[in-house]
């Protein structure tokens, strides 16, 4: 079965690159405690795979990935990512501060893991909003 | 009205390279920029919260408000592209313009 340009390459090569692109930006996101990258420039990255699915495999890319899946992503990250500021406060913290998330931890740890979490949200939220943009400005919504 | 513009511009010119001159050296240590808390964050970074990146501790940790509001930007950018150019299936217009 070949996507929208009838083009066995173009295809092949398509779902050859999309999971590699999306492990490589897993990686970033959940590597930038240790290395240049985070949460905004591997949602980018999951963002352009979803996009180059699109491009290439056309109606298909909508079975996997449902136009309405990219603005779900993003709102339920930024949910969980307010809620996340919001538990500090609640035990005695300020806002978004990770060393009162969880009551007894150690502040450190505590840090550390805030750091991941943020980065994972944020990375979801980009993927989300910018997969949600590219469908609104190509199909406008309109069931192809 | 054009020629008052185009004066204005020439000021405005002229004054933002005559403060370059006031600009803290490249690099230079005493600049305001690097005295404040820069140093602070460059110093504990590792202890305050395990991260050997510091960049990805300032980012999302001291400054975890900041980045907290660039990606709700980037979540309003969406929801407004969205609301804007969102169209309704072509059997609800329809439906619509009947009952008009």
């Amino acid at each position: 079965m070949t996507g929208r340009f009838e083009s066995v390459f173009l295809d092949v090569v398509t779902r050859a690159m999309v999971p590699l692109i999306q492990v490589f930006a897993f990686y970033i996101i959940t590597h930038g405690h240790y290395s240049p990258g985070g949460g905004f420039q591997g949602g980018v990255m999951l963002a352009a795979s979803i996009i180059l699915l699109r491009i290439a495999l056309g109606e298909e890319s909508y079975r996997r990935f449902p136009r309405e899946a990219g603005i779900w992503i993003a709102g339920v990250a930024t949910l969980l990512f307010t809620l996340l500021g919001f538990v500090s406060i609640l035990f005695g913290g300020n806002f978004l501060e990770y060393a009162y998330v969880v009551p007894g931890m150690d502040a450190v740890e505590l840090r550390y893991w805030g750091i991941f979490f943020a980065e994972v949200f944020i990375g979801f939220l980009v993927w989300g909003a910018l997969v949600a943009i590219y469908d609104a400005l190509v199909t406008g919504g309109v069931e192809a | 009205m054009r020629i008052l513009g185009f004066v204005l511009i020439v000021v405005l010119g002229v004054v933002l390279v005559w403060g370059i001159g006031d600009l803290p050296e490249r690099g230079d240590p005493q600049a305001p920029a690097p005295t404040h808390v820069a140093s602070y964050y460059i110093e504990n970074a590792l202890d305050d919260s395990n991260t050997p990146n510091f960049v990805t501790a300032v980012l999302a940790d001291y400054r975890a408000y900041d980045t907290f509001g660039e990606a709700v930007v980037v979540v309003t950018a969406a929801l407004a592209c969205l609301l804007i150019l969102l169209r309704r299936r072509e059997d609800e217009v329809e439906v619509e313009e009947e009952s008009r």
